[in-house]
């Protein structure tokens, strides 16, 4: 056995790290921790953990089966505890997120196209969530992912729950 | 500003090898230890080895966002199309004193000299992008070159890692082993079941496993991208090699073990705060700041960047904060 150990964090065990202030105020950083962002939250709630004008990185605790969602560009789905499988299916008439639009939008229904194929994916694993697809993760067991994506109708601020205010 | 691409250099020095070099007003030179960089009001030393480390970032980078500190003097700022070189320009006492000297080039002009010095200077078996304990010492006199080594392309996806005709994920059969402080990082890759008609755009691979086998320390690379935002996930050990001053917010997700941020004022550099950061913490450097991380043992970190050519007239003009969330 190797004799090094890499620290992955987990919902089950994570150690925040902090800011330690000189002159400063620790706001400035929106510091927070995507597994105590998920242990608080709703399965599949998708909660902004960090934004740049109009991208954001969501947060999603990953437990059962999430609803379908689609959006009109690509996006990245990080898993970052767990396991989750991705499945992968063309919208039916009617069913697409509008051309040229920001973010993930949830369906009413299941998708009425052709399914397209599924993904298993463990900690560590990325996986494309293509532009024009509807996806719906599943996780038999709580987890977290994050998706790389822009801010839509389903993003969550709750910055002043989740970020660091104090020095440590 | 300068216009014609000319590389000014001097014959190898007769004792040490080096070549010195002249660039506008600034002129490089180096011995077994240290380098010395003079312009028309100073000098300034630096380890040989702290120079080559952050010149090869700047390098690799094409100047990078904003302003690449190699330590508290000497450094570059991007205007992407022109580059300014300077010493003192963003440290306090040389700009009260006066001391401070900046000198606009083109960026494909200066960085012909960058890469001239580059070459000149690292010795065969010096890497300056590998972490110091798997590299040879940088000092001592001249002694052969590493091309192989300060050429690296860095890696650009166009839409992921591991996608049809993107950059391909990293095995030992394409050079890239495991390194040793990743060893036990699980080399699985994802269940992939595809229907037929769908095998470009049902896609995923193992992202902790392909920064397990980066043979480079520091060096963000793009490894997805939604539009201008890019993913550029990297391998970190022992310190960056710059002291980052960028030109907008960017963002760290820390993906395994732990990394601290020396931050500094980016005009000043006076201390505004240490920054801790373990698996699973994500924050934001705010785009008045300068910032320099550790990271003890070899660690993941995703930076995240918006490469918009319009954010840094809008940080800049104060149309846009310098701070990404107000709460
Ligand atoms: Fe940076």
């Amino acid at each position: 056995m190797p004799d090094v150990k890499t620290v992955f964090g987990s919902l089950a065990d994570y150690q925040k790290g902090g800011i330690q202030v000189i002159n400063d105020d620790p706001r400035n950083y929106v510091f927070s921790n995507v597994f105590e962002v998920a242990s608080k939250a709703r399965p599949y709630e998708r909660i902004a953990v960090g934004k740049n004008f109009e991208y954001v990185i969501e947060c999603l605790r990953a437990e059962g089966t999430s609803p379908w969602f689609t959006c009109d560009h690509d996006e990245f789905a990080l898993v970052m505890d767990g396991t989750v499988e991705v499945r992968l299916q063309k919208p039916g008439a009617g069913q697409a997120a509008p051309a040229g639009s920001d973010g993930a939008i949830q369906m009413k229904d299941a998708p009425g196209g052709p399914r397209m194929g599924r993904m298993v994916c463990r900690r560590g694993h990325m996986a494309l969530l293509p532009k024009g697809a509807a996806y719906q993760f599943h996780a038999d067991a709580p987890g977290v992912i994050t998706i790389q994506t822009v801010h839509g109708p389903l993003t969550i601020e709750r910055w002043a729950e989740i970020c660091e205010t104090r020095s440590i | 500003m300068s216009s014609a691409i000319a590389v000014q250099a001097s014959e190898p020095d007769n004792y040490y090898g080096y070549r010195s070099f002249k660039k506008g007003k600034f002129e490089f030179s180096r011995d077994e230890y240290f380098v010395k960089v003079k312009w028309p009001k100073g000098s300034h030393l630096m380890p040989a080895d702290v120079f080559l480390r952050a010149l090869q970032r700047d390098v690799a980078w094409n100047f990078f966002y904003g302003t690449v500190n190699f330590d508290h003097v000497f450094g570059t700022l991007n205007h992407y199309g022109t580059v300014d070189m300077f010493a003192g320009r963003f440290n306090d006492a040389y700009r009260n004193a006066g001391l401070d000297y900046v000198e606009t080039f083109s960026s494909d002009d200066l960085m012909a000299t960058f890469k001239a010095v580059l070459d000149d200077w690292t010795n065969k078996g010096y890497d300056p992008f590998a972490a110091p304990e798997e590299t040879a010492n940088p000092y001592g006199r001249k002694n052969g070159s590493n091309v192989d080594a300060i050429s690296r392309q860095r890696v650009t996806a166009q839409r992921m890692v591991g996608c049809a005709g993107d950059t391909p994920v990293r095995t030992d059969a394409n050079g890239y082993p495991v390194n040793r402080h990743f060893a036990d990082v699980p080399q699985d890759q994802p269940e992939i079941h595809a229907e037929q008609g769908f095998e470009d755009e049902v896609r995923a691979f193992n992202l902790f496993g392909y920064l397990s086998r980066s043979d480079v320390t520091w060096n963000p690379s793009v490894c997805s991208v939604v539009r201008e935002s890019l993913y550029c996930p990297t391998s970190e050990e022992f310190i960056l090699p710059v002291e980052h001053g960028n030109d907008r917010v960017e963002w760290f997700l820390q993906m395994s073990d732990e990394i601290t941020w020396v931050v500094k004022d980016k005009e000043t550099g006076a201390p505004r705060a240490n920054v801790t950061m373990r698996a699973g913490d994500i924050a934001a450097m705010p785009a008045d700041i300068r910032h320099q991380g550790y990271s003890a043992k070899r660690s993941m970190l995703l930076v995240w960047e918006n490469n918009s050519g319009k954010i840094p007239e809008l940080i800049a003009s104060g149309k846009a904060p310098v701070t990404p969330v107000k709460f």
